[in-house]
């Protein structure tokens, strides 16, 4: 059923008793041309485009809970392109110009909401940094504005300009960012990939990899053995346990970054602000609940919880540069589990072992790449060569020294991000 | 989450300082690059259940620690001294 407004009309004039579920509930069959590790946004957007640009005809997402159950359902939504290094400048803007489209490509509403972006710096070395990595975003065709103080004034009135420590000096603005509703996203793609025919099998643990000769034939799954052409792992959070049981060691720590919600309030914040000297960024749900976060706690863990010290250190940058969030009650906090590489950039790329594809180490990025790196994946997966894209997303990059994207600049080694 | 320091005792998780998986504190041999460096820098283990990891006590007595730990449950079951064998 394609959704529009007669639909609605149609079936809310009948008591909306004919709507039907959005996706199948497929059983897993026998054997695929390629099959999919996990089922979040990369896993499904991935599944979607294999079947609609490559006409992949037989292909099945396995995911070991429900659809959206992982990441893609508890993050802080921001999608942006603001990035400054070849690799993940080329890959992020193909993202983004996904997202613009992707909601007549899906024919699902998920809420893409272009409210604009703005990264606060707060002295004259940061502005300069600021300038360069804007003219980088500009060069890559993407937007990219630097205000100064009263330019972010006209847009954020409500900051704290003239706190001591980190008085603003102005902010990085792209209008192009922003925000998007996250469950939909998986939602959408899970139905979009449906339509395709593409099987969406829940509740199907991964348990191994089945290798023979060399090349991997299929996986073993907690509903039976699934024969596969190509198998994708697209399992952020876990991707180091689901490639040892193909005897692969990943340049990846799973750490957990913490977020916030506040109980929803009036129309407040209508931008993506971001606070880079105190670790802490925020946005307003359409609902009405305030959403940030802050940076890792940087140890590893699978706990998908954190610890006070950071929640402590999120909430007090907050409050120091929007004093009038003081009053908001918390609702709820979580950690989600990032795949952290050492450079803190992601991969997509063939792993070192036939028939066996690897999309991982998305560090805080992931959400706003589900689109790209779906392309990208599907594009390695039917056709063995990097999309042009992704191409600089390669894995030997830490062994080999070539092509490493460390956006901050702090070295190519774990904890460092 | 808080870590029995053999120097100091059970302390803050705030005086101490993550620094990954505990095999950063084992050097391979030899200067120039190779398959061991490859692994010792980049290449983890990783295992969401029981951990070795190296931190340090910054804002207590300094010492580099090995923490055994759950990175599952934060469940911690032993922090020893790097210095005496720990790494």
């Amino acid at each position: 059923m394609r959704y529009n407004a007669f639909q609605i009309l149609r079936h809310g004039l009948a008591g909306n008793r004919g709507w039907r579920p959005a996706w199948r509930k497929a059983e897993p069959q026998a054997a695929y041309d390629a099959v999919i590790v996990g089922g979040g946004g990369h896993g499904l957007s991935t599944a979607y485009y294999l079947a609609k640009r490559h006409g992949v005809r037989r292909v099945a997402v396995l995911e070991k809970g429900w659809i959206g159950s992982g990441n893609i359902g508890r993050n802080t939504t921001i999608v942006r392109a603001n990035y400054g290094l070849p690799g993940n400048s080329e890959f992020y803007s193909h993202s983004l110009k996904l997202w613009e489209g992707l909601e007549q490509e899906l024919n699902y509403n998920v809420m893409h909401s272009q409210r604009g972006l703005i990264n606060l710096f707060h002295s004259d070395g940061q502005r300069d940094a600021y300038a360069r990595r804007g003219n980088a975003i500009r060069n890559q065709g993407d937007d990219a504005i630097l205000l100064d103080t009263d330019g972010v004034r006209k847009i954020l009135p409500w900051l704290d300009f003239e706190q001591t420590r980190f008085p603003i000096y102005g902010g990085l603005y792209q209008p192009r960012g922003g925000t998007a509703r996250h469950d939909a996203v998986a939602w959408g793609y899970a139905r979009g990939a449906d339509r395709l025919g593409v099987d969406l099998i829940e509740n199907c643990e991964v348990t191994g990899i089945a290798v023979e000769a060399g090349r991997v034939t299929g996986v073993e799954t907690t509903r039976g053995a699934i024969r596969a052409g190509k198998v994708g792992l697209a399992v952020a959070g876990r991707s180091s346990q689901v490639a040892a049981l193909a005897g692969l060691k990943l340049p990846i720590e799973s750490h957990v970054l913490q977020a916030f919600v506040t109980e929803g309030l009036k129309p407040v914040i209508d931008h993506v602000v971001t606070y880079g000297m105190g670790h802490f960024y925020i946005s307003q749900s359409d609902k009405g609940g305030l959403v940030f976060g802050g940076d890792l706690d940087f140890y590893p863990s699978y706990a998908a919880r954190g610890n006070l010290p950071m929640a402590e250190h999120v909430l007090e940058a907050g409050v120091t540069l929007m004093p009038m969030i003081g009053k908001a009650r918390m609702l709820r906090s979580w950690g989600g589990i990032m795949d952290m590489s050492p450079d803190g950039s992601p991969v997509i790329d063939r792993a070192p072992l036939e028939g066996l594809y690897l999309n991982t180490g998305w560090c805080y990025g992931g959400f706003k790449a589900v689109p790209g790196s779906g392309d990208c994946f599907a594009h390695l997966l039917a056709t063995d060569a990097p999309h042009p894209a992704a191409a600089r997303l390669r894995l030997d990059r830490f062994d080999t020294g070539h092509g490493l994207m460390d956006e901050e600049g702090t070295g190519a080694q774990h904890n460092l991000h | 989450m808080r870590l029995d320091c053999p120097l100091c005792g059970p302390r803050d998780l705030r005086e101490f300082t993550p620094r990954g998986a505990a095999v950063h504190a084992r050097r391979p041999e030899g200067e120039t690059w190779s398959e061991a460096w490859h692994h010792h820098l980049h290449l983890r283990d990783n295992p969401a259940g029981r951990s070795e990891e190296l931190w340090y006590h910054g804002s207590g007595c300094t010492a580099w620690l090995i923490v055994e730990r759950d990175t599952a449950t934060h469940e911690v079951f032993s922090v020893r001294l790097a210095a005496e064998g720990g790494a």
